[in-house]
């Protein structure tokens, strides 16, 4: 957190204000509104309402905790939920923040999923299907480069996308082993170096 | 109701692969529930997937109803199916859940530890590598010729190219599939 912007007193005192009233079932509200609103990714949803409108956390600490939930296995969507709800009604706060969050896009699902047992092969499911389906797929390339591009502190780091890639499609070695050998190899590539802290980022 | 057991065994299994986003634990996904325990097709698991980008909350709440559809079969009962999907999403959302709640308390100790920003740093290309490969399994069910692929590759330069809501272009490829794979 060393370049982290300072955040203003009066932002922390508005923060600290509107925590202290906050019940497990504000939590649990807030958090299906969110579940139920955020079409096409949860996080700008997330931020725009706990730090923009309800002033739960302030900026500094939501980025921080971004960057916890990213670095575990996870989605980001329900580790955002705990960790946010864990500070503000500690393990109750996470679990009425994951059931929130999950409730609304779990009953569409279930709707969409049997709708789908019944109705799938009617051809004009069908044809919206590959549209959809072939739309999600450069939507998902398209997050992958965009996180690469974020996320990615070094050049030799491709060396290690394109091992991984291999070794689980072209090897089929598997996502457990893959991640445990690149990982360990990438983790000790990038090993502490007291000196030049942070100075090979790009 | 047999399946209960295999599905929690599954989904937990599953969850710990989720490193860098949902994606990454796909390839496994599909061999676990269309080879192993044939759930449902490859087709099938890629369309729920791509339909669920169009809901709200987690993008990979599809999941249940694989967990849906495994119960409901086996049992011949919509009822139990329905549990077989809250049983799905309690496996695939327990185990991490507790890791980051775990870890979001020792942060601050965490954060002095040397090699935190070392598994940051090489935990980062290893997380784009599986969602790769995630996303290059996805896209060989996905992407079937050139009409797919050029829907694909429009939403992946409007992507790169615009601030757009996600959502929107997935709706946009279900109205030009529509238009396009119509018969004529």
């Amino acid at each position: 957190m060393s370049d982290a912007t300072k955040v203003p007193s009066n932002e922390k005192a508005l923060v600290a204000a509107a925590r202290a009233k906050v019940t497990v079932f504000d939590v649990f509200l807030q958090f299906l509104i969110i579940g139920a609103t955020s079409f096409g990714g949860v996080v700008p949803y997330l931020r725009n309402s706990l730090v923009t409108k309800l002033h739960w956390v302030d900026d500094k600490e939501f980025v921080e905790l971004l960057s916890i939930s990213q670095s575990l296995p996870g989605l980001n969507a329900t580790n955002m939920a705990v960790l946010l709800g864990d500070r503000l009604k500690g393990w109750m706060g996470s679990v009425a923040g994951v059931i929130g969050m999950c409730l609304p896009g779990g009953l569409i699902m279930l709707s969409v999923g049997m709708f789908y047992r019944i109705h799938g092969d009617h051809p004009y499911v069908t044809y919206m299907l590959k549209g959809v389906a072939a739309a999600a797929a450069g939507l998902l390339l398209a997050t992958v480069i965009q996180l690469g591009k974020k996320s990615l502190s070094h050049k030799f780091d491709l060396v290690f996308v394109l091992v991984t890639v291999l070794a689980v499609n072209r090897l089929h070695l598997g996502v457990p082993k893959t991640l445990v050998i690149v990982g360990l190899a990438a983790i000790f590539f990038h090993y502490p170096r007291k000196s030049e802290k942070a100075s090979i980022s790009q | 109701m047999n399946q209960l057991p295999v599905l929690i065994r599954v989904f937990a299994y599953l969850s710990i692969l989720t490193v860098g986003g949902g994606m990454a634990a796909f390839p496994e996904m599909e061999h676990l529930s269309v080879n192993v325990h044939q759930w449902l097709t490859s087709a099938q698991l890629v369309h729920l997937y791509s339909v669920g980008q169009l809901a709200p909350g987690p993008n990979m709440m599809m999941i249940v109803s694989i967990g849906d559809w495994a119960v409901w079969e086996a049992a011949n009962s919509m009822t139990l199916g329905i549990l077989g999907g809250l049983v799905v999403i309690a496996a695939f959302f327990g185990p991490t859940a507790l890791l980051a709640l775990v870890v979001g308390r020792a942060w601050n100790k965490l954060e002095q530890w040397p090699w935190r920003q070392s598994i940051q740093q090489g935990l980062a290309p290893v997380s784009v590598g599986l969602l790769l490969a995630g996303t290059l399994s996805m896209a060989k069910t996905a992407v079937t010729g050139w009409t797919t692929g050029g829907i694909a590759l429009a939403v992946l330069l409007i992507m790169m190219w615009r601030k757009i809501n996600p959502a929107l272009l997935v709706a946009g490829g279900a109205i030009v599939g529509f238009v396009v794979f119509m018969p004529k």
